[in-house]
């Protein structure tokens, strides 16, 4: 196999690295923080950018190292960050609707209380 | 030199995608509701997904890609149909 | 007539799209047999969107998802550094705000880009009154938010979609 060109290790390293400690971050988050409505947010720094970054680095490095342009990673990242939002709405309004019902009758909320329009 | 840095990193971001993944596990046996072990458990995929195209780049070969995208794929799919299950009350925790 | 064979254009030019960049080749074949399933996939999604898409203003689209791309690059700079704080305990709230928007795909797009970005999460959207419910992560200044998300967002997709 032939040298591969010095910028192109550092780019795709850069966002290998990049990507990879954001998406840590991300699930870290989601171990660490202290109620639902909070560890939604988390897992959405794997999707955007997280996974953008590795995905592009990926993109780069075939499109490379084969010599013509390599974009089906961007398949990938399309489909992602467009059914994350999808499934994590659809988590969240049910975690509203759940809790709602929970809440009726209840004194103390448990969570930052949702308004009730039940 | 430059094959160096690259499998280097790599292999480092894998162990950061890798605690990233025990990260979502521990999440999901702890739960402490359904939703979360839900959550956690796309969150899992994602990494998976990830996890696999890292692999891709250090072996160099194109085939990994489609298992991620497979990956993507069965988890959106499997995500739905558990949080779907949510809104008809009746979830054993 | 033209209708009846392709009712979702935009819908179909995508999907041939993404099956030349997924089979990475742009040869006479695939572009037929791309066509031919695009075809038959938006007639499907017929029976799911009733109303065509229609953008009055498709260029303002790309200045939206350059804006929308810029905020989820900055919003991730901000969780991680809430994040790897030794104990992260983000001022959380919800936000309830009216929007003015009501067209669906509207919405839809404002929702995704909502919640693809860390910093904010779309719960619930009530109709009937258009009042949506947001979360925020790190909520310091409510009429801040809701003035962002109107004046970098919602104005855009008035104009683009009614």
């Amino acid at each position: 196999m032939t040298e591969l060109p010095l910028w192109l290790s550092i780019l795709v390293s850069a966002g290998v690295l990049l990507g990879a400690l954001l998406t840590m971050a991300g699930c870290v988050g989601l171990a660490r923080l202290r109620d639902f409505y909070l560890r939604i947010h988390a897992p959405t720094m794997g999707t955007s950018m997280g996974g953008g970054l590795i995905l592009f680095a990926s993109a780069l490095y075939f499109s490379v190292t084969t010599g013509r342009l390599v974009i089906h990673e961007a398949v990938i990242f399309l489909f992602v960050s467009v059914t994350t939002p999808v499934t994590l709405m659809l988590l969240a309004r049910a975690t509203v609707f759940r809790d709602r019902v929970e809440l009726r009758g209840k004194e103390e909320p448990i969570t930052p209380p949702p308004v009730d329009r039940a | 030199m430059s094959q160096a840095i690259l499998d280097w990193s790599v292999l480092i971001a894998q162990v950061m995608l890798g605690v990233g993944m025990l990260a979502t596990l521990y999440r999901m046996v702890v739960g402490p509701r359904a939703q979360d072990r839900i959550l956690a458990l796309d969150a899992l995929y994602v990494v998976g997904l990830l996890l696999l195209v890292t692999v891709g780049i250090r072996t160099g070969s194109q085939i990994y890609f489609e298992l991620a995208m497979l990956m993507g794929l069965l988890g959106f799919v499997g995500t739905v149909a558990l949080a779907k299950f949510l809104f008809r009350g009746e979830v054993i925790e | 007539m033209m209708r009846r064979i392709l009712p979702h254009p935009i819908l179909a030019g995508l999907l041939l799209l993404l099956w030349l960049v997924l089979q990475q080749s742009a040869g006479f074949g695939h572009i037929l047999l791309g066509a031919l399933i695009a075809v038959l996939a938006s007639l499907a999604a017929n029976a799911v969107l009733p109303e065509p898409v229609t953008l009055r203003r498709p260029l303002k689209l790309v200045q939206l998802f350059a804006i929308a791309g810029l905020d989820i690059v900055r919003s991730n700079f901000a969780v991680l550094t809430v994040l790897l704080s030794r104990r992260p305990n983000p001022t959380s709230g919800f936000i309830e705000m009216k929007l003015e928007l009501t067209n669906r795909f509207g919405l839809a797009i404002l929702a995704c880009l909502l919640t693809a970005t860390p910093g904010s999460a779309w719960l619930e959207y009530d109709g009937e009154r258009s009042i949506v419910l947001i979360h925020v992560f790190d909520l310091k200044d409510e009429a801040e938010w809701v003035a962002t998300i109107k004046k970098r967002y919602e104005s855009l997709l008035l104009e683009i979609f009614e």
